[in-house]
């Protein structure tokens, strides 16, 4: 704003407009986040459990996807409080001589990236779908809808397991590991975009029949923008409590999956492979295997449902 | 000139009837309505609540399908124009809503709202200032342009409406209820606002109110429509003082007098019952039902506009001052 500055005559600028920063200060919703420790707990746990998962290859002892770093002679040593524990192996090391702790952080990372990607597939497909249908309603939104009745009717993880298992299925074994994830995200995806679709599409028929909707219309504004510019900045408030407590849900699928078998392979673990491993030695005694990486499970999805729940309080103008 | 001209227009809606929804029937919003409104003139369309008001509003600025008659704009019809020429059309009419808070996007500041239109259209010059000169032109501060409509009061959102209206200089406005929502003090002022664009832009008004005291102070001509259909129209004073129908004469009746020593006077006609469903309208006179001097007649015949004076239309078989002379 210099140029204010150099010019006293020009009096009729307008006040610069405050920055994204000091308006989000200046927030409701930052104003409720200072005012609940629960909130803040839960950002800065899953915070915390995010920078040390990509940070993995940086902060873990060791690359367990590297099989040549493995060495069998370091497997099945108990956490380092345990007498028999050896550094640098803080949380232990399974069968093969893999170090728990770099398992976890490195399986955290996939679970994370899988659990945010098949979220943010659901949400553009279901966003789309949701405004088309709530928008132009008529046969476009019974095809959509009747679509989406269609998913919710079967079991949410039997559609996954159906996808996961064509995939794998029809895929060449060198394929099939490498698409591991992105088949994953596909699998979770599908049957969760329809939630979005229909809480987008009540709001967008709520929304088009505001006069504001009509006077963009009488402008002659193009029916893809009215929906962009118009209509979805207003059905977003319902759409991010749902989409964070899917977050948690998501990963929850994930490691699911990963658990029956179907989802990540044993060479490139996510918390649920983990886990599925970890299982088989549970009555040996090697309880270590498969406790810190249902821990870590644990405290992601629980630090996600708290921050959803916080935000779906925040954002219902009825509690405020 | 005659700006708009509206003949016979007809906005029916098909509907679903009974308790499955297995019988059709079709909502006569508005049956057979012809209005003209010339340039620089406010004709006021009067009428209670479901009487079609503003589907005819609608009807004109295409939000409403029209199932028969004609729109025609400046002397252009407008069912069978091309689509470009219709948006250039388009152009010249806006409107003003009754909410000014449903009317402008919450999420979005009002300068935004008011450059919108600019934006879709490709204003030639810079569009800024425009906002700039058109948030002066309705009375608001420039400094106001970032804020959010939850920022303003109802007056001043109003004001913003009426700024995106004139943002492409419109030749007609379609103000829907303009002020029924604000408060009284506010109202004046923004009647006087649009009287006064009236008179600086030479703007023509489709001016849609129940509100007849709002109308006696804004209205050159007035229209009173009942269940879809106009039954009186005329020059404001001459229907404002001498009612020929029967439902104009119990509309103006039912205007609160602020003076109390003439609040009991004998003239009241009190209406009975409740406006007839536009899915199934009474034969002949659709006024017949409630009308204090409904005949057997006219049940039988519709009754069409007649001349009652100069510029002025009734449709009433018994209150017809010139019975047996030619239609209007």
């Amino acid at each position: 704003m210099e140029k204010t500055a150099s010019m006293p005559t020009d009096t009729t600028l307008p006040p610069p407009r405050p920055s994204r920063l000091s308006r989000l200060r200046e927030s409701d919703l930052w104003y409720s986040f200072r005012a609940h420790p629960s909130a803040i707990f839960a950002v800065a746990l899953l915070a915390l459990v995010a920078v040390t998962a990509f940070l993995a290859p940086l902060i873990a002892p060791q690359n367990p996807y590297d099989l040549a770093a493995l060495v069998l002679w370091n497997s099945e040593i108990p956490p380092i409080w345990d007498a028999a524990g050896q550094w640098p192996f803080v949380l232990g090391t399974d069968t093969q001589g893999r170090d728990v702790l770099s398992a976890v952080l490195y399986g955290s990372r996939i679970s994370l990236i899988i659990g945010f990607s098949s979220v943010m597939l659901a949400l553009v497909v279901g966003l789309t779908l949701g405004l088309i249908a709530g928008y132009f309603g008529g046969w476009i939104d019974n095809v959509i809808m009747r679509i989406g009745d269609v998913l919710l009717s079967m079991p949410f993880i039997l559609i996954a397991i159906l996808i996961t298992a064509i995939a794998s299925a029809s895929l060449p074994t060198g394929l099939k590991d490498v698409l591991a994830a992105p088949i994953l995200i596909f699998a979770i995806a599908v049957p969760s975009w329809v939630q979005y679709a229909r809480t987008v599409r009540a709001s967008a028929m709520v929304e088009a029949k505001k006069e504001y909707v009509q006077a963009a219309r009488l402008i002659r504004v193009k029916s893809w923008r009215i929906m962009l510019h118009h209509i979805l900045p207003n059905c977003l408030t319902p759409i991010m409590v749902a989409a964070t407590l899917n977050f948690g849900l998501a990963i929850l699928s994930e490691a699911t999956l990963s658990f029956l078998g179907v989802g990540m392979p044993p060479d490139q673990p996510s918390l649920g492979t983990l886990i599925r491993i970890g299982n088989q030695y549970l009555f040996s005694g090697l309880w270590w295997i498969v406790v810190f990486p249902s821990v870590q499970l644990c405290l992601i999805v629980l630090s996600v449902n708290m921050i959803g729940d916080w935000l779906r309080d925040a954002l219902n103008p009825k509690l405020r | 000139m005659t700006l708009l001209q509206i003949e016979d227009l007809k906005v029916h809606f098909p509907v679903r009837t009974g308790r499955f929804g297995g019988g059709k029937g079709t909502v006569r919003a508005v049956d057979g309505v012809s209005l003209s409104i010339d340039a620089r003139e406010t004709l006021a369309l009067v009428g209670e609540s479901g009487c079609g008001k503003s589907t005819l509003g609608n009807a004109v600025l295409g939000l409403a399908p029209v199932t028969a008659g004609t729109i025609q704009f400046d002397g252009q019809d407008l069912g069978t124009l091309s689509t470009a020429a219709r948006k250039r059309l388009w152009r010249d009419m806006q409107v003003v809503f009754q909410d000014p808070v449903s009317a402008l996007n919450p999420r979005r500041s009002i300068a935004s709202s008011i450059a919108e239109p600019l934006i879709i259209h490709g204003w030639s010059g810079s569009i800024p200032d425009r906002v700039t000169e058109l948030m002066e032109l309705v009375g608001l501060n420039a400094d106001q342009r970032t804020r959010r409509p939850q920022a303003l009061s109802g007056g001043q959102r109003q004001r913003v409406v009426i700024a995106r209206a004139l943002a492409l200089n419109p030749r007609l406005i379609i103000c829907d209820e303009p002020v029924s929502a604000l408060d009284v003090s506010i109202q004046s002022q923004i009647l006087n606002l649009l009287m006064r664009l009236q008179a600086e832009l030479d703007l023509s008004y489709l001016f849609i109110s129940h509100d007849l005291s709002v109308v006696r102070h804004i209205a050159d001509r007035v229209a009173v429509m009942y269940l879809g259909t106009v039954v009186e129209d005329g020059p404001a004073s001459a229907v404002f003082s001498d009612p020929v129908h029967p439902y104009t004469q119990a509309l103006m009746s039912a205007i609160p007098l602020p003076d109390p020593s003439r609040r009991d006077r004998g003239d009241r006609v009190l209406l009975q019952g409740d406006l007839p469903s536009p899915l199934d309208p009474p034969s002949g006179c659709p006024f017949r039902t409630r009308c204090p001097l409904a005949e057997p007649r006219c049940a039988e015949t519709r009754p069409a506009l007649t001349p009652q004076g100069p510029g002025h239309r009734a449709a009433c078989l018994v209150q017809d001052r010139n019975p047996g002379g030619p239609p209007a």
